[in-house]
């Protein structure tokens, strides 16, 4: 994981992380100052004065992480199983100063938990920096298409 | 079926001073007879007058699962009409919010169209209705509007019966807490602003009314939420600026003693706020720009009262919860006995630095989203209840925690925190206003 040098190959490895539930090593594949944000609605441009599903830094990520290691989360009794399906990622744009890569990924996304499931589609953005260690996220944004929907509890990360 | 329809005699056994019976969460009979009786007979919230903020404006949503539309009108009076074409019954409108085209609402079947007052405006090929009885059908009355509505400080409820208790009786001394959110605005008023989450639960409404300030589930319920945040806060050295998001979920878990000490007030018809002396939001970092600002708008002295009061949750019974201390509030949706949709809306205070708005939405999202760690342990609580309760052997949710019989006499007053008597209090409401009422003016 520390040696992932290749945009396209670590977008990969983190969907599959997530849907592995390596909750700690996909943690590890995040920037200090790492964001992951998922939009509650379309073009949403700012994520502080407008409510969004998500936008999580290093600390509030974290706070999830190792919820669900206590055994009194009891939402996730039983637990959640997600699984990204990803289209290609493309890139997007490279910063030649920075080396900052931003990669546009469409997915569909299935959250299940036991008789319940949701469904969630769209476009994932991924902020990727280049480090001593690798390729680091700084930020991943989730742009679902059913970001308006009344939506049942959505339990681990789209 | 038929349990209890046209048996207002067993409706009303289903409550007891200190227990109800499980059909009031599992009957689909029991939830058509609330639509049909409970929520047509109370005020309901609708929405808030900002989200129409110009003539034409609309904002659509339900009201005891009927589909209405807030709409400002040419006068700029904000209405509330069934959201039904008057000719064969489609929505009129099926955006969530917008503006009416040309100032008119059209059908998109027939295209009739109505003026922002309901009435008819034009309807194709008019001549067809000549040497009919339309002129006099209901039909030719336009859109409905309703009538008893209430827009009090920016928050419109309707009351779907034609009698009942006026929206002063009904409410009472409960609109301090609306009042208190209000007045926190050095401007005087407030702005939805920021998004509305749309939550559904596969519960029964109640379940989440009650728990709004039911104290004694948040250290057992929020414990792996609150308690994890607490945990990964507490090796951080004193001198670290507590981040908004640890110190709105440290007292989640908080002990027995801070919400017996907290306190709730209950009102008559179901109202209630816990938070008496103190609530989960007094400890928030001082907003110093913002406090200034307040003390200009009010003097120094009203400005530490109407910032003094920092209400937990205040229940308006059935349909609306809010939370003055942060401006955010929550609606129940009822949509059937076992599904609910709970819609957390987020204001602005108009005079404000935007920090009290980010910090407003922090905690929405935080404790209310889909996404929220404390929703979903609550929601999955909801559920547990929704299906434990099919259970034979115990037909009967205890309500028992501190009941005193002198609550015959009337539920207004202050109780320790702990205490059910809040459930006790929309209960006794219920019950009331699960039966046809007297006409207006004896109902209070």
């Amino acid at each position: 994981m520390s040696t992932l040098h290749d945009p396209i190959a670590l977008v990969y490895h983190e969907a599959r992380l997530l849907d592995e539930q390596r909750f700690d090593e996909w943690y590890a594949l995040y920037t200090d100052d790492a964001l992951y944000w998922v939009p509650l609605t379309r073009g949403q441009p700012d994520g502080l004065l407008h409510t969004s599903l998500l936008y999580e830094d290093k600390l509030l990520l974290k706070i999830r992480v190792e919820r669900f290691k206590s055994p009194h989360a009891f939402a996730q009794q039983p637990r959640s199983h997600g699984q990204h399906v990803l289209q290609a990622p493309q890139v997007d744009s490279v910063d030649a100063a920075t080396g900052l890569t931003v990669l546009r990924t469409p997915f569909f996304y299935m959250e299940s938990q036991r008789d319940e499931s949701v469904l969630l589609s769209g476009v994932a953005w991924h902020h990727l920096l280049p480090t001593a260690s690798g390729l680091r996220i700084r930020m991943k944004k989730v742009e679902l298409v059913n970001c308006d929907a009344a939506l049942p509890s959505i339990q681990l990360f789209p | 079926m038929d349990k209890y329809r046209n048996q207002p005699d067993a409706v009303q056994a289903l409550v007891r001073e200190d227990q109800v019976h499980r059909d009031v969460y599992l009957s689909p009979e029991v939830f058509a007879l609330e639509m049909e009786h409970l929520w047509r007979n109370t005020w309901i919230y609708v929405g808030h007058d900002s989200q129409v903020p110009t003539s034409g404006d609309f904002y659509t949503t339900t009201v005891a699962t009927q589909p209405v539309i807030l709409l400002r009108g040419e006068d700029a009076v904000v209405r509330v009409l069934m959201n039904r074409c008057a000719h064969k019954g489609a929505q009129l409108v099926s955006a969530p919010s917008g503006q009416c085209e040309g100032h008119l609402l059209r059908c998109p079947y027939h295209g009739w169209t109505y003026r922002l007052d309901g009435s008819v405006r034009s309807i194709p090929q008019k001549s067809g209705y000549d040497g009919t009885a339309f002129a006099d059908s209901t039909a030719a009355q336009g859109v409905v509007v309703l009538q008893n509505i209430k827009n009090y400080r920016g928050f419109v409820f309707v009351r779907l019966a034609q009698s009942g208790p006026s929206f002063e009786e009904y409410f009472g001394d409960s609109l301090s807490s609306i009042d208190n959110m209000v007045d926190r605005a050095p401007g005087g008023r407030l702005e939805v602003a920021g998004g509305t989450l749309r939550y559904l639960h596969d519960c029964n409404w109640k379940m989440f009314i009650e728990n709004l300030n039911d104290t004694m589930h948040p250290m057992v319920a929020h414990e792996a939420a609150a308690g994890t945040a607490k945990k990964l806060w507490a090796g951080q050295p004193d001198t670290m600026p507590k981040p908004m998001a640890v110190e709105q979920f440290l007292p989640f878990v908080n002990g027995y003693a801070f919400f017996e000490g907290m306190g709730v007030k209950l009102w008559e018809n179901g109202h209630s706020y816990s938070g008496v002396k103190f609530s989960i939001h007094s400890q928030y970092a001082a907003e110093g720009e913002y406090e200034t600002l307040m003390e200009q708008a009010y003097g120094a002295e009203r400005a530490r009262a109407i910032l003094g009061e920092v209400r937990h949750n205040t229940v308006y019974y059935p349909s609306l919860t809010i939370k003055g201390a942060i401006q955010a509030i929550r609606i129940a949706r009822p949509i059937a006995h076992d599904k609910t949709l709970i819609e957390s809306v987020t204001f602005r205070l108009v005079g404000a630095p935007d920090h009290l708005l980010e910090r407003t939405v922090l905690y929405t999202r935080l404790i209310n989203a889909p996404t929220s760690v404390v929703g979903h342990d609550d929601r999955h609580c909801y559920r547990a209840m929704q299906q434990g309760l099919a259970t034979d052997g115990n037909e009967w949710v205890s309500l028992h925690r501190n009941h005193d019989p002198v609550e015959r006499e009337g539920m207004a007053g202050v109780y320790n925190g702990l205490s059910e008597v809040s459930m006790r209090g929309q209960f006794r409401a219920w019950a009331r206003f699960m039966q046809p009422l007297k006409p207006t003016g004896e109902s209070a």
